[in-house]
């Protein structure tokens, strides 16, 4: 029985998480044209349902009933697959985060952990399958037989190489610290309120983790590999249909995680700010910290024009790589003479 | 460096607060501007009767063509269009016709709506034209 319960709990989670995701990502994007259109002093959408709720519906609609062409050139299984790649590591990402502590079934001594997946090496797991994802982008690009494509996705590879170092280098001190690549580990270490939060003793990890962040997930000023006004949509030039939803789902579903992971990390995971307010339920305390972020994800985009291409790789390797090393130094040299 | 970043940040900020100066166009109508030119009406004298007394100017300077009269004669008010046809279609909306009514019968309106299916529709008459003095209060 206990191993049916498991099951039970197991598809029950993933079905929840999933569709929780799913949603998230819908109206992740009516938020991005609502914000922008207030940024640039309009509307935004507001015409289909209130307040344009229904918008992304109207969407997944059209992206429905669109023509799903191939273009004659393009190497037709690897232009089927990456949109695949892209959108299946992008929502597996979300697997290992802990969106909560846990909760007993009333009546029951049944405990449920709120996260699909607690591995141990939860953060290894998120940055390897962070890469996969690029992939998807990667051969996206070069199967459509384009050059917008090929330069966009040429592009993609070297941006995210040279960012992912610097990524990676900057999580690195979270590690030191946690002793740790248990995500819920990290988050059982920062409880306490909101002074004992990663972001506190690791300020330029933190700077560091978003901006190479938003250059993982293509976010605005690091969105070379589909930079509109030159390469007129770059790696998904070619894509049309729901080829092109599972693109641009994946990019929402990865800006997602990468706001989830931000607040694991840094502030905290589902842990409330102060001890008192402990009474308010994890997954509350995570939605607002992560809503925190998408925000300003969103808020930056429609600040920040869109770098030039050689500004970003020097930025990228003369910049942010050896900032991070110098971070990943410091906080080796702080623990190591702390003992 | 950084500064500038954060007083960006700031500012689309702040706009994200105004409010928004979009019209909801087919719901809120941008108001004309005070010159504005749009569909022309007849003005009415103080009997109730139409002033315009089929004098011909308005024919006579429509750079466009598109007025036609047919002038007739009444006993007791003098001269008046028996047909009066202005072609919407084909107007350029110069406002000249409204310069040049010596009795200020022809006026150009505020009203810029105006879609049919059929080019005769657009044709006005001297009806049409009392009538369309309803949208320019």
């Amino acid at each position: 029985m206990q191993v049916l319960y498991l099951l039970i709990e197991m598809i029950v989670k993933c079905v929840v998480v999933f569709a929780c995701l799913m949603i998230c990502v819908a109206y992740l994007t009516w938020l991005e044209r609502k914000v922008l259109g207030h940024i640039q002093i309009r509307y935004g959408p507001n015409r289909c349902g209130p307040y344009g709720l229904l918008q992304p519906f109207s969407d997944a609609i059209k992206a429905f009933f669109k023509e799903d062409l191939i273009p004659g050139r393009a190497d037709k299984p690897v232009f089927v697959l990456a949109p695949m790649i892209s959108i299946i590591s992008a929502i597996s990402l979300f697997a290992v985060i802990p969106f909560g502590n846990q909760f007993t079934i009333p009546g029951t001594d049944w405990v449920v952990k709120l996260r699909i997946a607690d591995v141990d090496i939860g953060l290894l797991y998120v940055f390897a399958l962070a890469s996969i994802g690029e992939f998807g982008i990667i051969l996206g690009g070069w199967a459509s037989g384009n050059k917008y494509g090929l330069t966009g996705s040429l592009r993609a590879a070297a941006q995210m190489i040279s960012y992912e170092v610097a990524l990676g280098l900057s999580i690195l001190g979270i590690i030191i610290l946690s002793q740790t690549l248990r995500l819920t580990e990290i988050v059982h270490q920062q409880a306490g309120g909101f002074w004992n939060w990663n972001v506190w003793y690791q300020p330029m990890a933190f700077i560091l983790y978003l901006i190479c962040g938003l250059a993982e997930i293509n976010r605005t000023p690091f969105d070379m590999p589909e930079a509109e006004s030159e390469l007129a949509c770059g790696f998904n030039i070619e894509y049309s249909s729901m080829k092109f939803a599972l693109f641009f789902m994946a990019e929402y579903a990865h800006m997602v995680t990468m706001g989830a992971l931000a607040v694991t990390l840094f502030w905290g995971g589902w842990q409330p700010p102060f001890p008192f307010l402990s009474f308010i339920p994890g997954v509350v305390w995570f939605s607002a910290k992560l809503f925190v972020f998408l925000f300003f994800f969103i808020w930056q985009r429609g600040t920040f024009p869109r770098l030039r291409y050689d500004q970003i790789m020097k930025f990228g390797w003369k910049v942010m790589v050896p900032l991070a090393l110098a971070n990943l130094l410091i906080t080796g040299l702080v623990v190591s003479l702390k003992g | 460096m950084i500064i500038p970043l954060l007083k960006g940040l700031g500012l689309t900020l702040s706009r994200f607060f105004s409010k928004p100066i979009t019209y909801q166009y087919p719901e809120e109508k941008v108001p004309p501007a005070k010159h504005w030119r749009g569909i022309q009406y007849f003005e009415k004298n103080e009997q109730g009767r139409m002033r315009c007394v089929a004098c011909g100017l308005c024919m006579a300077v429509c750079p466009s063509q598109c007025i036609y009269i047919e002038t007739g004669e009444d006993e007791q008010f003098g001269r008046y269009p028996i047909r009066y046809e202005l072609d919407a279609s084909r107007c350029i909306f110069c406002g000249y016709c409204e310069e040049a009514c010596p009795v200020k019968a022809i006026f150009m309106g505020k009203n810029y709506e105006w879609v049919e299916n059929n080019r005769r529709t657009y044709l006005m008459n001297t009806e049409k034209l009392l009538e369309e003095k309803k949208n320019n209060p």
